[in-house]
Order: structure tokens, then sequence, then C-alpha cells
């Protein structure tokens, strides 16, 4: 398989994900959407790794997914935070963050 | 047996990824955003990233996912709008959305499409990355501690009912 094969299906799946934040009001699904753009750069990583037969971009998409696990925990947190005050989480109405 | 296994793979995970945004129901965007993750664990595997493809099923599809789930059903999905409004969000997001494929187009087409080289990554993968973590990369994997120390502090401190 030639490298730009993955470079490719890495570029389509940012690509979506970008289309993800940008066209949805949910804040979930534009999390979710978040996460697919992180996982098309860890996929680049991976193999930009094969291609350059060094381990190097495995360790970086390693620390990805754990700043990705991170980033989740506090997302959500924020998510159900606002949730509780407000019942509703459309993030249009949700311009200032003072309670 | 490369090619045959990264086509169908790479459709497969182009079409959950396209539903993962376009579902209107969270829960299944969440669902189809495992597939997606499944997907790539075996595109890593066919990379020889063997670890990385375990810690994608595990912690991503495992973990983050699962709580994305207990989210979603903890918020009630009546309560979420079913009408999404978006005032011009839509009529500036397409044409920049468009720029950024065009861009990414642009650039991969204008690569040489030779196929990889055969791989020179040492044969264990799990023992070659421990080393590097532990030896090169062990001060950003320390840092990487206080990190999820902070995201739990955090979650916690945000998550609780004030008394």
């Amino acid at each position: 398989m030639p490298l730009e094969a993955y470079i490719a299906l890495s570029a389509v799946l940012f690509a979506t994900g970008a289309a993800g934040v940008l066209l949805r009001r949910n804040p979930l699904v534009m999390f979710m959407a978040v996460e697919l753009m992180l996982n098309a750069a860890n996929l680049a990583f991976t193999a930009f790794a094969r291609a350059r037969n060094a381990l190097d971009g495995q360790i970086f998409a390693l620390f990805v997914v754990a700043v990705a696990a991170a980033e989740v925990v506090v997302g959500l947190a924020i998510i159900v935070a606002i949730f509780r005050r407000r019942a509703s989480i459309d993030v249009d109405e949700i311009s200032t963050l003072r309670g | 047996m490369e090619a045959a296994l990264f086509w169908p793979l790479a459709l497969v995970a182009i079409v959950a990824a396209v539903a993962v945004i376009a579902a209107r129901n969270a829960v299944y965007s969440a669902l189809f955003m495992v597939v997606v993750l499944f997907c790539l664990a075996l595109l890593y595997l066919s990379l020889g990233a063997e670890f990385l493809a375990a810690v994608q099923i595990i912690i991503y599809a495992g973990a983050i996912m699962v709580l994305f789930l207990f989210v979603i059903t903890l918020l009630n999905p009546q309560a979420l709008p079913e009408q999404e409004h978006l005032p011009g969000q839509r009529w500036l997001g397409l044409p920049l959305l468009g720029l950024l494929v065009l861009a990414l187009v642009a650039v991969v087409a204008s690569a040489a499409w030779r196929p990889l080289p055969p791989s020179t990554l040492p044969a264990n993968n799990i023992v070659a990355v421990g080393q590097a973590i532990f030896r090169s990369y062990l001060f950003p994997f320390e840092i990487t501690s206080l990190l999820l120390l902070v995201a739990i502090v955090g979650a916690v401190v945000l998550a609780q009912r004030r008394a």
C-alpha cells in the first residue's frame, strides 16, 4: 500500500470531523466529531511511523489517546454541569460561562 | 494482502464517519463511532502497530465511548434539541469545509503514490514501544500522569452537586 492512501483516508476522516463540528449543534455529537479528527491525526502518525520505519509516530499516537481521554472527561463533565443548570445543551444558548 | 485489508476498511470507516455526524440520535452517533474506531484499530494492526491497536480498542472503544454513552443516556435523549438551529453557520461552514477538503486533496494528490518498502520496524512491537516510552519518552510519559490527575480532579469538581 502506498503511504498516500493512508494519508488520504486520514484527510477524509479529518474533513468529516471538521464538518461535524461546523454543521452540528449538539455538543455530544460535536465532541465525537473532535474525536474523529484526533483519530485521523493518529492514523497519519502511525502511517508515517511505518513509512519511516521509526516508532516515534506510534508513541506520539499513544500520547494523543491519553490527551483525548483527559479532554473527553473534562468536556463531558462541563456538559453535564451545564445541563443540570439549564436543562438544555444547545451550544448557541450557552454563550456565557457564568452560571 | 494489505490492499485487500485497506480498501474495505477505509470504505467502512468513511461511511461510518459520515453516519456519526449525520445521525439524528446521539446514541447512533456513538455506535457508528465505535465502528470507525474498530476499522482504525485493524488498520493499525496492518501498519505493524499492535500495541496501539490494542490501546485503541481497550481505551477508545472500551472506556471513552462507554463514557459517551453514559452521558448521552444521563442527559435523556428527549431533552436534546430535535431541530438544530443553524443561523448562517451552514452557509459559512460549507464553503470553509470545501476549502479544507480542496487543500487536503491537492496536497495528497500531488504526492508520488509508491508502495511502501517492507517494514523494518522491530518484530516485537510491545517490547519496542515499552522501551521507547520508558527510555526516550519517560518525561512526557510522566507528564501524562499529571494531565490525567488534573482531568480526574476537574471532572469531580465540575460534576459534584453544590450543597
